[in-house]
């Protein structure tokens, strides 16, 4: 006789109705009167199908209505028998084809922002590092990732080049040059690719604006919010605050460029935690398509981290603007808070990541010097380096950066339910944190808990009143 | 399926799945990990620095095995920690037979040369 116990979910419920969230897999589904009355049953530990059929019928259920629905809870993994799953512990697919290559096309900057990864002080490209290697990417190096890049993507059809920094626009040259010859080469080899940038806003002149809107290049601006905040830690060298001076670029960049929906990025720290307002007036007020957040990743020792009061604060926020989204969305409007629609796209697609992200996968990071990173945040880290353009990636040392990151690797998440979409989180920040790429990201789990819960709320609130909505996220972007 | 509706896609796709393997007994659908090992609670020492647990049960270290005086006997008759006291099973049945209180008489305890 079968004998039935939990499996493994987080249940939630939105719009008045309830649902499952299934983990591992990532599905979600909704559950009817019947369904739920046995998973109330088997809260209280396991039962036998006997006993479930008793208990159920007693309230007023046909009992073959009762056998089949443990039949679907139990083909879906909602529930288990004592057997359990076989594990299957997946080999990193080598190699794994390209999507995605960031060209820091340099590691200087204008700039002297006090957190800034590249040059504060958990950086992880140190002057040591640095000695002796380019500060700027010639066109001969941006044009050879080019090449990499549409070599090392095979089956892909669409690819895409993001040029990063230091300031990207302080080697616009180049940028532009790459561009060009990256249109023709993709073309040659039936390939659509297309671009995106990361700026400061600080040197956006009028011909750049002209020439990134008729090339549909994709915009990122790094910008804090209102002056106040801005100021704080986005700062020139001398210690005068950059907003005065992005601002107006900014307003022009947004009135011209209507390509390609232009993104805020804006950096949380102890400093900086006023989501709500930073919101109002980069979309309100400067007029931004959609603002993303995401806290500094630093040593908890800084001034600006943020301690575990500021990430409470920075959910609570959170949750408050994630309400303005889900009432947009059951209006059919867009809203640009960009950290809700992101994790509703992972949610509706069902991701279940054996890593964090793509980095080391299909998105590589290339350093002015050529050398080859997991992802721009390690370039020109020489303990993160995993090959060179002129040579190649290495691939023992990317097998092992993938072995390291993969979630089986990572018990502390494996009695997580919010691991499908977390999986240990950034490489980065485990390795600041924790000097181990392969780290959990335990200091965060609460508020990705938090996060994801709120998010699965939101989403089943949207699929109970407007499920329409959910379209939106059908088409699949690179997760 | 009736009692639960597919919502995102990769319920969707769980959902295509089960239906095409529906004459299968055990459909397995997706990947899931071993069963969930539970801890258990032990009994006794722990296994290298008997008796001394780091935390109690509670987290702290007020319930935590002290080793004083009254622990001779907890080690001595129950379990037998070698290096610490004799081993009263084969060896030392009489090591304690001049103490009749640990905590008075411990001074009366000899060192055992085995």
């Amino acid at each position: 006789m079968s004998t039935f116990r939990l499996g493994e979910f987080h249940p939630f419920s939105g719009g008045g109705q309830d649902y499952l969230y299934l983990v591992p897999s990532g599905a979600i589904f909704a559950l009817d009167p019947l369904s739920h009355s046995l998973l109330g049953q088997l809260k209280a530990g396991e039962r036998s199908q006997d006993e479930l059929i008793t208990n159920t019928t007693a309230q007023g259920f046909a009992a073959p209505e009762v056998e089949e629905t443990i039949k679907e809870l139990y083909q879906a993994h909602v529930i288990a028998n004592g057997n359990g799953f076989p594990a299957e512990v997946q080999a990193v697919p080598m190699p794994f084809p390209l999507q995605t290559l960031v060209l820091n096309v340099t590691n200087q900057c204008n700039l002297s922002c006090k957190y800034c990864y590249e040059f504060g002080e958990d950086r992880v490209a140190t002057a040591s590092t640095l000695d002796g290697k380019p500060k700027f990417m010639t066109e001969e190096t941006a044009c050879a990732a080019v090449d990499f890049l549409l070599a090392n993507s095979p089956g892909r059809r669409a690819v895409h080049l993001t040029f990063f920094g230091g300031e990207t626009l302080m080697n616009f040259k180049v940028v532009r040059a790459t561009i060009e010859y990256a249109r023709a080469q993709a073309h040659a080899a039936g390939k659509y690719i297309d671009f995106s940038l990361t700026t400061n806003a600080t040197l956006l002149t009028e011909p750049v604006i002209d020439y990134l809107a008729e090339n549909h290049v994709g915009v990122t601006i790094s910008i804090d919010g209102p002056q106040e905040m801005n100021d704080k830690l986005r700062v020139f060298s001398n210690g005068q605050g950059s907003y005065e001076i992005i601002a107006p670029k900014v307003k022009e960049l947004l009135a011209k460029h209507r390509t390609r929906p232009i993104g805020a990025r804006v950096t949380l720290t102890s400093q900086v935690v006023n989501v709500k307002a930073i919101y109002r007036h980069l979309k309100e007020e400067l007029g931004f398509h959609e603002v993303g957040f995401a806290p500094v990743t630093t040593s908890p020792v800084r001034l600006y981290a943020i301690g575990n009061d500021g990430l409470r604060t920075v959910l609570e926020q959170f949750t408050e603007l994630a309400q303005e989204y889900l009432a947009c969305a059951l209006r059919d409007e867009q809203h640009g808070f960009s950290n809700v629609s992101d994790t509703l796209q992972e949610l509706h697609a069902g991701v279940n990541k054996s890593h964090p992200c793509g980095a080391g996968l299909g998105l590589l990071g290339v350093a002015p010097s050529g050398d080859i990173a997991p992802c721009h945040r390690f370039v020109d880290s020489d303990t993160h380096k995993l090959g060179n353009l002129a040579t190649g990636i290495d691939r023992t040392t990317q097998v092992d950066f993938l072995e390291r990151g993969h979630i089986q690797r990572k018990p502390e998440c494996h009695t997580c339910w919010a691991r499908p979409v977390c999986s240990g989180g950034c490489y980065h920040e485990a390795h600041v944190r924790y000097g181990d790429t392969g780290h959990a990201n335990l200091h965060y789990c609460d508020w990705i808990r938090g996060w994801t819960d709120v998010c699965l709320q939101i989403y089943g609130e949207i699929a109970a009143r407007n499920p329409k909505f959910l379209a939106h996220f059908e088409e699949r972007k690179a997760i | 399926m009736k009692h639960l509706t597919a919502i995102n896609r990769k319920a969707k796709r769980v959902e295509e799945y089960i239906a095409v393997n529906e004459e299968e007994d055990d459909v397995f659908a997706l990947q899931q990990g071993p069963p969930q090992q539970r801890p258990h609670y032990p009994v006794g020492c722990s296994l290298v620095f008997s008796p001394g647990w780091e935390v109690d049960v509670t987290g702290g270290t007020a319930g935590l095995c002290q080793p004083v005086e009254r622990d001779l006997y907890d080690c001595y008759i129950s379990c037998y920690w070698p290096a610490q006291v004799p081993d009263h099973l084969n060896n030392y049945p009489d090591w304690t037979s001049k103490c009749a209180n640990a905590t008075k008489d411990w001074r009366k305890i000899d060192l055992v040369f085995p």
